[in-house]
């Protein structure tokens, strides 16, 4: 009688821990649709990439698109700019970076059009706007100072302007993101 | 010291300051029970739970839905299509709702049967249909939202009954439109409100269970707990029992939200609101009917809508209505008996409620209405005054009888039919994604899309489709970039403020033949093509009555004359259709050289806008299959641990 009783016991506390185990099982797999939900929904994702046509890009010009809810600045430098980013010692650089590591083809320098202080859009790319001690970017804000590399020299700024992941699709065609 | 004791120690520490621990303690784990509780008794934990899943899925739905007029129904679409599981979240908001009645209304019944409203518990009853009241209220809001016909006439029908009110009515409906007309204000201030009340019926659910542990629970005999050998504890007990009843609720639930999310609704509210064209029947959620029936059923307006509101107000009289001191109908054989008349009653006018205002149903409407205020006003106090009830038991420690009795299957039934079913010609197709396991036949679908681009697209727009979507048809993202580059979208402004054309993208939508509604209506002799993102679940019949109309043209039978510009169709409403015959043998060469008659080309295009109305459905089914296994198993788990549980008891 005594054992049955335990036994009864043991196969009890079985089922009590498979079916508390098995419901939090269930519990968690009802939790992740929910959690998902609040990501990025599919048309968000769609326009996660941007296609820009250079081709009406001067050199020495800028254009400014838009992407992922953000300013992304293209430049076309000049050979000047491009020599003056690449003659800057790192040991003079907040955020040391060669500017052969921040582009793919030297003419073009495509960045996150955000400033890394405190989030606002630096002037620059407007032939009238201030570009900052370093002929880059100035953000008015704080007064942070960017170069032709978009590197921060100037400024409360930590780091330099980020660079997108971006793939050239062909001489005039750039995908962003 | 132990860790056991020193947890102890905290928590009696907390305890002492804030005692939350034996607060819980007293009413969920020691709460007294009656012994002999019965599967109806689990229907209050089943709306519990119930309100706390309307509440998580309506905050994640609030979260990605606009309460505007012009955003409000793509808002809606863009949580069905684009939001990740959002189809899941708002299917099981939506058939939650009538989940929900159904278990609130077994409630309701389980109440009036074993009298559940009698002293010591009139208190308890009347907080409970202050509840009701609450959730119907919530419910009828909520329909308003997604900015459906059914949302707009729905709301336009009800908010009208308070003209009825003499003198100040009209008064009154423009305050709660807070404009002339159901309009955007409307829409507003029902989304706020719907988020309100969930909130506020938590509340009162707090205070109706204080209520109950106060008077403590009834039971199948309603006799008095005469001491400790009476009762039970409520865990593990009542726990692991209300968990299996969970199990099986959610069995049912499943199957109407994987395979059968639209059943319960209207077509109509597939359709955006329009406020210059009425849909040809007016009808409420399901969980309205039966009084709906009532409202109808006199033909004066204010009497209408006071005998509508009376039929749920009577049940507060319900304590003195119902006098007799003996509680369950067990042993109130006459009772018992008018109880189920009374029920069927309730069924029978519900579905008059579903059926058109004419013939025949008008008297069964009247009938039933009748009988619905003879029961409660004349019946009940007649019986509580003559019935001659049987003997009570001495206690209620006699043996339990376990009544394993499911009423889902009839309730399920009943909303199912409640549907009125219009258009009996339509040809019953078999189609690829019907039943548990039915997916899309990608190769049709492909075909179907040519037909769209090839025939529909010169007069019907697709506006909900993005190109990008089309990968659901097997496409690779390079053919649906070529696709996209295939057609023209406008853009702009250009930096000249000009609007240009430009290539599409896999991100732009399906551009539409013409630029507006009224451009539409001016090339189609008057007649707006609808937009067909939706057809298929937007009319009675869906896939079949779209194939049916789209092969349903005929000559004219005899005498009818048609007008001008009309065609003669035997599937549409009135048989003159604005849209010329479409489709004949060989109107499109397939791209896959599979064959094109006529008959083939109608199934193809069908498939592929039900694909474009359903785009979720085969990750729907597939879903489905495992949350139905996963709980099935789960549910088996707590019926085997409950057995063990109440080894003791039974």
């Amino acid at each position: 009688m005594a054992e049955h009783t335990i036994k009864d016991a043991t196969r009890r506390d079985f089922l009590f821990y498979a079916a508390t185990a098995v419901g939090a099982v269930g519990t968690a797999a009802v939790v992740w649709p929910f959690v998902d939900s609040l990501n990025p929904a599919a048309d968000t994702r769609a326009l996660s990439s941007v296609e820009v046509d250079l081709s009406p890009i001067a050199a020495g010009q800028a254009i400014t698109v838009k992407w992922r809810g953000k300013p992304v600045f293209i430049r076309r430098r000049t050979a000047a700019e491009i020599a003056a980013a690449d003659a800057v010692p790192l040991a003079d650089l907040r955020d040391p970076q060669p500017d052969s590591a921040r582009v793919t083809r030297p003419e073009w320098l495509i960045l996150v059009g955000v400033c890394t202080h405190l989030g606002c859009v630096p002037l620059g790319q407007k032939p009238a706007d201030p570009r900052g001690d370093f002929g880059g970017w100035f953000c008015p804000c704080h007064g942070s100072h960017y170069d032709t590399s978009g590197r921060i020299r100037k400024g409360p700024a930590p780091a330099n302007l980020a660079v997108p992941a971006y793939a050239f699709l062909s001489d005039t065609l750039v995908r962003i993101g | 010291m132990s860790a056991p004791g020193k947890l102890q120690k905290a928590l009696d520490w907390f305890d002492s300051r804030l005692p939350i621990i034996s607060l819980m303690k007293h009413s969920a784990v020691d709460y007294p029970t009656p012994k002999n509780l019965n599967y109806w008794w689990n229907f209050g934990s089943l709306a519990g739970f119930m309100l706390v899943v309307m509440i998580v899925t309506g905050l994640f739905l609030a979260m990605q839905y606009t309460p505007h007029v012009d955003m409000a129904f793509n808002s809606v679409e863009r949580i069905m299509r684009d939001v990740n599981h959002g189809w899941l979240i708002r299917y099981l908001h939506m058939n939650g709702a009538s989940m929900f009645f159904v278990v609130v209304y077994v409630h309701v019944f389980r109440g009036l049967y074993y009298g559940s409203y009698k002293p010591p518990r009139e208190l308890l009853w009347w907080i409970g249909l202050v509840i009701l009241l609450l959730m119907m209220a919530t419910a009828f809001m909520g329909y308003v939202l997604p900015w459906g016909q059914m949302s707009l006439w729905g709301a336009t029908v009800i908010t009208n009954l308070f003209s009825a009110v003499p003198v100040v009515g009209d008064a009154i409906v423009t305050l709660l439109w807070g404009g002339f007309s159901v309009d955007n204000p409307t829409l507003n201030r029902f989304f706020v409100l719907h988020f309100l009340l969930p909130f506020a019926i938590l509340g009162v659910v707090v205070i109706h269970v204080w209520a109950l542990h106060t008077v403590k629970s009834n039971n199948p005999l309603g006799i008095d707990v005469r001491g400790p050998q009476d009762t039970i504890p409520f865990h593990p007990y009542y726990t692991v029992k209300d968990f299996f009843g969970i199990g099986v609720f959610l069995i049912v639930y499943c199957v109407f939200v994987f395979w059968y999310p639209n059943v319960l609704g209207h077509p109509d509210n597939y359709i955006p609101a329009n406020p210059m064209v009425t849909p040809p029947h007016i009808v409420p959620e399901w969980y309205f009917l039966p009084f709906y029936a009532i409202l109808r059923a006199v033909p004066d307006k204010l009497m209408g809508v006071i005998a509508m509101f009376a039929a749920i107000l009577v049940l507060f009289a319900l304590p003195w209505l119902d006098s007799c001191k003996v509680r369950s109908a067990t042993f109130r054989p006459w009772f018992k008996k008018a109880f189920w008349l009374f029920v069927a009653d309730c069924f029978v006018l519900g579905y008059a409620g579903s059926q058109p205002a004419e013939g025949v149903w008008i008297t069964v409407g009247r009938l039933a209405a009748g009988y619905y205020f003879l029961h409660l006003l004349v019946f009940l106090p007649l019986l509580s005054r003559f019935e001659k009830t049987k003997p009570l038991p001495e206690s209620i420690g006699t043996p339990v009888l376990a009544k394993a009795v499911m009423a889902f299957a009839v309730f399920a039934a009943l909303g199912g039919s409640a549907l009125a079913s219009e258009g009996g010609h339509l040809t019953r197709q078999a189609w690829s994604w019907q039943g548990v396991f039915g997916t899309y036949d990608e190769a049709q679908l492909r075909r179907g899309y040519q037909v769209y681009r090839e025939v529909c697209a010169a007069c019907h727009s697709m506006k909900l489709l993005s190109f990008r979507n089309l990968g659901a048809l097997g496409y690779t993202e390079d053919a649906v970039k070529e696709i996209a580059a295939s057609y023209q979208v406008a853009d702009g402004p250009d930096e000249n403020g000009d609007m240009f054309e430009r290539k599409g993208l896999p991100s732009d939508r399906f551009p539409a033949p013409f630029a507006n509604d009224q451009a539409a209506m001016a090339a189609n002799g008057g007649a707006l093509p609808p937009d067909l993102s939706l057809i298929v679940k937007a009319r009675m019949g869906g896939p079949d009555y779209v194939f049916s109309l789209i092969t349903g043209f005929a000559d004219p039978p005899g005498e009818t004359t048609l007008p001008p510009g009309k065609y003669y169709n035997t599937v549409f409403a009135g048989n003159a259709i604005g849209m010329p015959p479409q489709i004949s043998d060989g109107v499109v060469e397939f791209a896959d050289g599979a064959p094109n008659d006529a008959e083939r080309i109608a199934r193809d295009v069908t498939a592929f806008l039900q694909w474009a109305a359903e785009p979720e459905l085969e990750h729907r089914h597939a879903l489905g299959v495992k949350a139905v296994l996963f709980i099935f198993a789960l549910t088996v788990l707590f019926y085997a641990l409950k057995r063990r549980v109440w080894a003791s008891v039974h």
